[in-house]
């Protein structure tokens, strides 16, 4: 035991030493920009340099970590030390949609934004207390390993397989569209050419060395990401708060904010402009009914006014009349286009949500009903975390049971850092917008409005409907991707901030895409292929395989995301209340209930995936437009939400059929002693297993 | 291996550190998000509490419940002679 002490502990100081220096290395490419960028660098190319710099770091690090040995390609070698395969665990789990989008949904949604925050972080202490130990001293390779030596057989198993590859395919498809959605937006290649260049970075790291290069790579991932998020995020909150942890002081901005709210939602000049939206709406409501008619009556109404301004000889009303006809739709399916934005863009004309006001809704019934769609999101999202297989895959890969444990803790301290950042990003970004830019003439925008608003109109949008010249809050269109994205130029800070913070972004989409690649491919090799197929294959086939499928599995799902699939936000909820439903009930009613057995696994299992499937089939749009019977919310539950039924039912289920079989055989009970010890007389023979 | 009445004893005591910090994380956050509205009547810090306590508070209380068990859990091990030895 003294010398493997001795190994760990001189391998983890040399992790210490290893990714010491490649922080300073990398802090010292950002300076070197920096200097580039003063003597005349041009943004395009400070895009690039960061784009292959980083993707080549990473198949670097992926090339040095090239394997094929079974236990290093699937669990990294068992070795990864807590404090490491927290920060793997942390940019395994922050994805893209955690790094851009979620600042801008709690700037969008206020209060009602923070439900993913919370379940998002709130999981680990369900890994924490349910799972991560006990998987640890059990010591296989997947999570469908768990269930078919649990409850035994294989059609356990090849329910676990499907349902790992169903939750991580849909979720790997949103990271992939997030590294397309980057590399074009900074490097101005083509969606589709960014969607490859991402992958051939995804998979050079993780074919060549599986689990150990995805290990070593996420951790060298993580460094980048939190770099990139905190500061920008610093830098604006010394400007507004005066300390650099803006985390700890923006309750005074959130006053601040909230006094703002009350000024706009005050002004006769906004309610000027809510009232025009409302109008707009209404028309273009009208005019998409019958296109063709009101787009005909449009047009002549002013081409009237055009040729009653000339007979009255009445020139500033010539000129603005025909200014008028110019500025309209040249055929109708522009019009449809100007009706669609119109229509949509009606919502501003609702007066400003205070931001820390839980749950808004026109009457107390609305108000319970976004209550209980927090909850139920909450709900979802943290046992669906506590259930997705390339986070529980990854406390496969520590020294110990013990050492498991204590990575939780790393893994949550190190997401906490991004989590409870954003919330703050979000209250510091609306008092620069309520501050600066409304009120602000439309002749003298602030720098990055205009910028932002030319390179992305759908990020940003300012309209001067009412004609006053000034900016009014209801005239402002904003995608939430721009809270991220233009917090560097609000903040004043040089432009190789904002490629930091795409690079950032990057690896967050690819270390998650990785972790959930390898999840797929692990699936089909490991537990479809060696445990049900060819049980006798070599070594050397196992991993050959499974490296190809990893290659057939990227190509499948970036020709996915090709396609631009609908609403990506619904596909990762769906996600977590698909995993919640399948996985939690089975896993840790496993360990925790000794009676439960194989049938109450397997119709527990599809009982809970049937009522969550059932549930989002009858009551999401996407299905029901497509003819699936439509029915009416129970409790008035969103169906991404629909793991809120699946898991009670599968708990249930389990426990129901399980007292109505028989027990499981003795062999598998002491499984169960067994994964409940770190440490029995006479084991560690399956814990060390390779 | 047969199991000890010692061994049943560190199960026991397992089973009360996970009930005790789950009931710490129910409050933290079922009840404190289905009263948030009454919560943000009270200021802590600048900010509403209710507001505070889904952004930050709770989430800081993860943390430590996290550490909290593998702190406890560490000393259970040694104490009852489950542990895996040195392993750092």
């Amino acid at each position: 035991m003294s010398s493997q002490a001795f190994t760990h502990s001189a391998f983890n100081r040399q992790l210490k030493k290893y990714y010491g220096l490649y922080t300073g290395g990398f802090i010292g490419f950002v300076v070197l920009l920096a200097i580039a960028e003063q003597m005349g660098l041009s943004r395009q190319w400070i895009g690039y340099w960061f784009l292959f710099a980083t993707i080549g770091l990473y198949a670097g690090i992926g090339i040095m970590s090239r394997t094929a040995e079974v236990a290093e390609y699937y669990v990294a070698g068992r070795r990864v030390p807590a404090f490491f395969n927290g920060m793997a665990t942390g940019a395994d789990w922050m994805s893209a949609a955690s790094f851009i989008a979620m600042a801008g949904g709690l700037f969008l949604g206020g209060f009602d934004g923070l439900a993913w925050v919370m379940g998002w972080t709130g999981g680990y202490c369900l890994v924490a207390l349910f799972l991560a130990p006990y998987l640890r001293k059990f010591g296989q390779f997947t999570i469908p390993d768990f269930l078919a030596e649990r409850y035994g057989g294989n059609i356990v198993r090849t329910i676990g397989i499907l349902s790992a590859i169903t939750c991580s395919f849909v979720y790997v498809v949103a990271q992939i569209y997030g590294v397309g959605l980057i590399t074009s937006r900074f490097t101005g290649l083509e969606f589709g050419i960014g969607v490859f260049v991402g992958l051939a970075g995804i998979l050079v790291c993780s074919m060549l060395g599986g689990m150990k290069a995805v290990t070593w790579t996420q951790v060298a991932q993580y460094i980048i990401l939190i770099i990139a998020y905190l500061t920008p995020v610093v830098w604006l909150g010394m400007k507004h708060t005066g300390v650099p942890v803006p985390q700890f002081a923006y309750g005074y901005t959130l006053q601040k904010v909230g006094e703002l709210e009350k000024k706009i939602n005050a002004d006769p000049k906004e309610l000027e402009v809510r009232k025009l939206r409302t109008e707009r709406g209404a028309a273009a409501a009208a005019g998409l009914k019958e296109p063709d008619k009101a787009f005909a009556a449009g047009k002549g109404a002013l081409e009237k006014s055009v040729a009653d301004a000339r007979a009255a000889n009445d020139a500033a009303k010539l000129a603005a009349s025909e200014k008028a006809l110019a500025a309209y739709p040249k055929d109708v399916d522009a019009a449809k286009k100007m009706w669609t934005a119109d229509r949509a863009q009606a919502v501003r004309s609702a007066a400003v949500t205070p931001h820390a006001q839980p749950f808004p809704g026109k009457d107390q019934a609305a108000q319970d009903r976004a209550r209980l769609n927090f909850i139920g999101i909450v709900f979802c999202m943290m046992f669906g975390t506590a259930a997705l297989p390339h986070i529980l895959m990854r406390y496969y890969t520590t020294p110990s049971v013990q050492q498991a444990r204590v990575s939780v803790f790393w893994s949550l301290f190190f997401i906490f850092l991004l989590y409870f950042t954003a919330p703050t990003l979000a209250v510091l970004s609306k008092f620069e917008m309520y501050s600066n830019l409304v009120g602000s003439s439309f002749a003298a925008l602030p720098a990055w409005a205009t910028n932002w608003a030319k390179v992305d109109p759908t990020l940003l949008s300012i309209r001067d409907i009412n004609g006053d010249g000034i900016v009014q809050w209801a005239e402002v269109v904003i995608g939430g991707d721009l809270i991220v994205l233009s917090t560097p130029e609000i903040a004043g800070l040089p432009y190789v901030v904002s490629g930091l913070v795409a690079a950032g972004g990057l690896a967050a989409a690819l270390s998650t895409a990785d972790g959930l690649l390898l999840t797929i491919a692990n699936a089909l090799s490991h537990d479809l292929y060696y445990k049900m197929i060819d049980p006798t294959a070599s070594t050397t086939k196992r991993v050959t395989i499974s490296k190809v499928l990893l290659v057939v599995v990227a190509i499948t799902a970036a020709w996915v995301t090709s396609h631009k699939p609908g609403d990506i936000l619904f596909l990762v909820g769906a996600a977590f209340s698909l995993a919640a439903s399948a996985f939690f009930p089975p896993l840790v009613m496993g360990v925790f209930w000794k009676r439960a057995n194989k049938w109450g696994a397997i119709i527990g299992m599809v009982a809970g995936l049937g009522i969550c499937i059932y549930y989002m089939m009858r009551t999401y749009p996407f299905f029901t437009n497509m003819g699936v019977p439509k029915m009416e919310l129970w409790f008035g539950l969103n169906p991404v939400s629909a793991g809120m039924f699946g898991l009670p039912v599968g708990v249930v289920t389990i426990w129901l059929v399980s007292l109505l079989t028989s027990p499981p055989p003795k062999a598998v009970q002491d499984l169960v002693e067994h994964v409940r010890y770190p440490h029995l007389k006479g084991d560690s023979v399956v814990s060390e297993a390779r | 291996m047969e199991l000890t009445a010692k061994h049943q004893e560190y199960w026991r005591k397992n089973l009360l550190i996970t009930a005790v910090l789950l009931a710490v994380w129910f409050v933290v956050t079922f009840l404190e998000a289905w009263f948030a509205r009454e919560l943000n009547a009270i200021t802590f810090l600048g900010f509403p509490l209710g507001f505070y306590m889904s952004a930050q508070g709770s989430l800081a209380i993860y943390v430590i419940i996290i550490g909290v068990y593998a702190w406890y859990m560490t000393g259970l091990d040694k104490e009852f002679g489950v542990d895996e030895g040195d392993l750092e």
